[in-house]
């Protein structure tokens, strides 16, 4: 075990090498998730937002009714 | 039967099928690197070469001829797509070269820096100015100066235009790190990186260094992907699908 992990001597070098790669591997995949949940909570913000609002059946189309 | 393929370069077309190739390519990048790692650690001889072999610091080969690949193949992937962009003017495909670029970037440094600890125990220095590790760093500058371009114009249409422009001007640098090795005679010409061949390599480092190469390959696949779902959501915010999908089944009830 302590052999395996010693590498021959060269145990920096090598777990340096393979630590920095999944170090930046798996930083990438977390960065990942956070901007999805980030995002996912603006898009679902802007959603309410617009729930709230009198809806436009139409996007494409001005709505001149603004006041009742 | 005919598949029409412009269907899916609509960005609300294909944003579900990125999100259900995600896990897919996750999955399988995973098995693959796993295998190459038990490969690479317990199936290999523990030195390289010959007389003056190279000891156990070799093994830095499954990260960094991996990933030295993906930097190369993935700035290629980058260029291909913002080339399509420039000329069929699609979006999703600006959206493409803008997702891989992050990774292409993180895979260049991986290169770098395995490099370097490679460098240290067989060369003696952890760097020098040699043509393919000066190149490989212009590399990763491309990358980096490419993201930069692209968040440094507000106009999204623009900055994909601007950046992909830049991308294909820099496609230069990957034959020339490609042909940045040794010459022929080495006393006319030296660079640390020697010619190789696959076939000369030991079938078991073969195996963890290929398994690796795809596992990343995969990988690239699956990060690409599902920062292609965060681009097109904020990009297309403001666009009914996007609305529907969120505030579809449960209208404006639930959050998250």
């Amino acid at each position: 075990m302590i052999e395996f992990f010693n590498q021959g001597g060269y145990a920096f070098f090598v777990w340096g090498a393979f630590g920095m790669t999944f170090l930046l591997l798996i930083a990438e995949i977390l960065l990942l998730r956070q901007s999805r949940r980030t995002i996912l909570t603006r898009v679902g913000r802007l959603a309410r937002l617009r729930a709230q609002q009198p809806q436009p059946a139409e996007p494409a189309s001005p709505q001149p009714e603004h006041q009742t | 039967m005919t598949i029409n393929w412009f269907k899916y370069a609509s960005p609300a077309a294909f944003y579900p099928i990125a999100g259900r190739l995600v896990p897919v390519f996750s999955i399988a990048a995973l098995g693959l690197v796993l295998f190459s790692l038990y490969w690479g650690f317990f199936e290999t001889p523990e030195r390289l070469g010959g007389s003056n072999p190279q000891k156990e610091y070799y093994r830095i080969i499954f990260v960094h001829v991996p990933s030295a690949w993906m930097s190369m193949w993935l700035y290629l992937v980058l260029a291909a797509w913002s080339g399509i962009g420039l000329v069929f003017n699609t979006r999703l495909s600006f959206m493409m070269a803008n997702a891989i670029a992050p990774t292409g970037a993180i895979f260049t440094f991986i290169a770098l820096w395995t490099g370097a600890f490679w460098g240290r125990p067989s060369w003696g220095t952890y760097w020098d100015w040699d043509p393919r590790l000066t190149s490989e760093l212009i590399l990763f500058f491309m990358y980096i100066g490419f993201m930069a371009l692209h968040s440094a114009i507000d106009d999204s249409r623009r900055a994909d235009r601007a950046a992909a422009l830049l991308a294909i001007v820099g496609l230069v640098m990957l034959p020339v790190i490609y042909w940045s090795i040794n010459c022929p005679d080495p006393n006319n010409c030296a660079a640390l990186h020697q010619r190789s061949s696959l076939t000369q390599i030991e079938s078991n480092i073969l195996t963890a260094m290929l398994t690796m190469t795809l596992g990343f390959w995969l990988y690239s696949f699956a990060t690409a992907f599902a920062r292609l779902q965060g681009i097109i959501l904020t990009r297309e915010l403001e666009s009914a699908w996007v609305r529907d999908m969120v505030s579809g089944p449960t209208p404006a009830a639930s959050g998250g």
